[in-house]
């Protein structure tokens, strides 16, 4: 069995992919950021450190997570085998937790004792507030209003656990607005507070350290599909809002040359309508929320609102190293729409007992159009980032709708007969 | 020689401290935002500095975010911007453009080097921009012979105090305290501090700003400062002001005490 690797981006500055990356922040945050990264390269190293997170992952989170091969689903993938990596059966729903541990666990050894974070659908939220409340941390969340209405059920679940919940009323009251709330709180109260970022976006060192947190995600699959397939996935697919999940499981395959690596992004109504949040298919590069990457931004260079049926994808920025990764082919970028998304996420639910996360949906309906591209041969490995408890609400206000929809026409075709 | 320090350096001359005014572009209006910069110069300040709307201006409370997100959403851009700054010449205050750095990329960054200019801008201010990423600013505020103003804070390191003060040019800015614009009772203690820190390393004017409102805090900044910087309090003047007129009559009232302020140090 050969060694997982991840030749193709390793960067000679850290912090730096390519053009990408870096560090556009206010000086009041430049020594906390370097206070981060050096506790974080000491952790590292620290075998101690290693220990702890592997224990937590194992007796805590429940990894490692199983590979399923999602068997009644084959006949809609043109034949080829689905196996989906199950990142919704850790503790809190997602694989949110695998980089929450890590943080949290920094946090303590930085001295710190307040965590904050941003969230957009609630899952990074629900999963910060679960560390904190099992390592004695206070924890703050800020979540923007539009969110804490759609995601009403994720709101609960932090203040269950003890966090509190800032509902952010600013600019588009989103996951954007959000992340500029909490960099305004760190910058204001860093002494005592450690920002729990959620994703592989934001200055250095987050969209590394945050990669490496979830890294496990593609280290797992790798040697799981070695040990059962004996072979290597002809592809790997994820969902990208920010990007975590996918640079978790794209990490342990970057080196292996023969397989592909697909990211599908929220195409929200269609590109062509403007309301979506595919920041690789259409945006530009340019700096937010702390790097340069590519964001939906206007001429001004102001950050323009996205959409997408799924609050865990609805950002208008994307993590540096996929800037880079779409830029050198490594890695390539689709859009899914809202449409194409909700119809996986009823496929999966009714195939094989699985209701997934819609942010993971978008990446199964990606899985779908390639395996009837590549055929019955080819193995396909999908990220199945989260589970879908928390949608349920947006699905049966989807599905419901449209059935009205049909029942009205149907009404409507016999109105007069009746007559 | 730079504009800014020169102007900084006539108000030594009288001693006493120059008052830097903050507006941003577009609140109420982009006509209205100018009369309100011509209006601070009136009653006394020696520089306005002149804030391109950003949507996401990570440094600013919510009285600057308020005014700007109007602007924002008006779609004012760098055209209104180098209007403000002409319009700021004409007033005899030195202008100085406060940018957050993606509306500059977005522009081009030697283009808004050249056209700031030739607008007859002094130079700009960045405040999420730290000369480790700022090697293409550098070289384009060079070239067009801007200044160029990077901001030290309380946490900052000695070594990136010196570092930051070396790529200034005009005046160095002191963040006078941890965290974001807007009023606050008491200026930090720590800026005076702040303030001795940057004059062991350069030579170059220090302002200090964050949360100065009143003439008594600008006397008592001009203490030991060069300069005092005043944002949110005008801004707050021009929010509460029920139409344009009314708004520009009292952000020249509040400059007139604050540079009656800098002229007393406490």
């Amino acid at each position: 069995m050969s060694a997982p690797s991840t030749a193709g981006n390793d960067m000679d500055v850290p912090g730096r992919f390519g053009p990408y990356g870096g560090r556009y922040v206010p000086e009041a945050l430049v020594a906390a950021l370097d206070e981060l990264s050096e506790a974080y390269q000491s952790a590292k190293a620290d075998p101690s450190f290693r220990e702890a997170l592997a224990d937590l992952q194992r007796d805590y989170s429940g990894r490692p997570t199983p590979i399923t091969e999602a068997k009644r689903l084959r006949e809609h993938a043109g034949g080829a085998r689905i196996l989906l990596k199950r990142e919704d059966l850790n503790h809190t729903g997602s694989h949110k937790i695998n980089n929450v541990l890590g943080q949290a666990l920094l946090t303590r050894r930085i001295g710190k004792t307040r965590v904050i974070a941003e969230t957009g659908a609630g899952q990074h939220g629900v999963a910060t507030a679960t560390a904190a409340a099992l390592m004695g941390l206070t924890c703050t969340v800020y979540m923007g209003e539009e969110d804490t209405r759609r995601q009403a059920l994720n709101v609960a679940r932090m203040r269950l656990l003890g966090a509190e919940v800032v509902p952010v009323t600013t600019g588009s009251r989103t996951l954007k607005d959000a992340i500029n709330e909490a960099f305004r709180d760190l910058v204001t109260n860093v002494e005592t507070t450690n920002y729990v970022f959620g994703t592989v976006a934001g200055p250095h060192p987050f969209p590394t350290m945050v990669r490496d947190f979830q890294r496990v995600i593609g280290d797992e699959a790798r040697a799981q599909l070695l040990d059962r397939f004996g072979r290597l996935p002809d592809a790997v697919v994820a969902c990208v809002g920010g990007g975590s999940n996918a640079i978790g499981i794209f990490t342990a395959f970057m080196g292996d040359d023969g397989v592909r690596l697909l990211g599908l992004e929220a195409g929200g109504e269609g590109i062509e309508t403007g309301r979506h949040a595919a920041t690789l298919t259409s945006g530009l590069p340019g700096v937010l929320h702390g790097a340069r990457s590519y964001l939906l931004q206007d001429e001004n260079g102001q950050t323009t609102e996205s959409h997408s049926i799924s609050a865990g994808l609805d950002y208008p920025g994307v993590g540096p190293e996929h800037a880079y990764l779409r830029d050198t082919g490594r890695a390539s970028y689709l859009p899914v729409t809202d449409a194409e998304a909700m119809k996986a996420f009823e496929l999966l639910s009714r195939t094989e007992g699985i209701i997934p996360a819609i942010e993971s949906a978008h990446a199964l309906a990606g899985a779908l159009v390639l395996g009837r591209e590549l055929g019955p041969s080819a193995l396909i490995l999908v990220n199945l980032s989260g589970r879908g408890d928390k949608d349920v609400a947006t699905a049966s206000e989807y599905f419901d709708l449209a059935e009205q929809s049909q029942a009205e026409q149907d009404l409507a075709a016999r109105a007069p007969q009746e007559q | 020689m730079s504009a800014l320090a020169e102007r900084l350096a006539a108000a030594r001359a009288e001693g006493r401290a120059a008052l830097i005014s903050y507006l941003p572009v577009g609140y109420p209006s982009v006509e209205a935002s100018v009369e309100a910069m011509v209006a601070t110069a009136a009653g006394g300040a020696d520089v306005v500095e002149i804030g391109v709307p950003y949507s996401d201006p990570g440094m600013d409370g919510p009285t600057i975010q308020q005014a700007v997100d109007v602007a924002v959403r008006a779609g004012v851009g760098m055209r209104d911007v180098f209007r403000a700054v002409e319009g700021v010449v004409e007033s005899g205050a030195v202008p100085v453009v406060m940018s957050y750095w993606n509306p500059i990329e977005r522009y081009g960054v030697d283009r808004f080097a050249r056209h700031l200019a030739a607008a007859g801008g002094a130079g700009a201010i960045t405040p999420d921009l730290i000369p480790d990423e700022a090697a293409e600013w550098i070289a384009a505020t060079d070239r067009a012979d801007l200044d160029r103003v990077f901001l030290v804070a309380p946490s900052s390191t000695d070594a990136r105090l010196a570092m930051t003060a070396a790529a200034c040019r005009g005046f160095v800015y002191a963040a006078s305290t941890m965290g974001v614009t807007g009023t606050r009772a008491a200026v930090s203690a720590v800026a005076p501090a702040l303030v001795a820190r940057v004059r062991a390393v350069s030579d170059l004017p220090v302002a200090v700003g964050l949360g100065v409102s009143t003439g008594a805090q600008a006397a008592e900044v001009a203490g030991y400062a060069d300069a005092v910087i005043v944002g949110s309090a005008f801004v707050r003047a021009l929010l509460d002001a029920r139409e344009p007129p009314a708004g520009a009559k009292a952000v020249q009232s509040l400059a007139a005490q604050l540079a009656a302020g800098v002229r007393q140090q406490a």
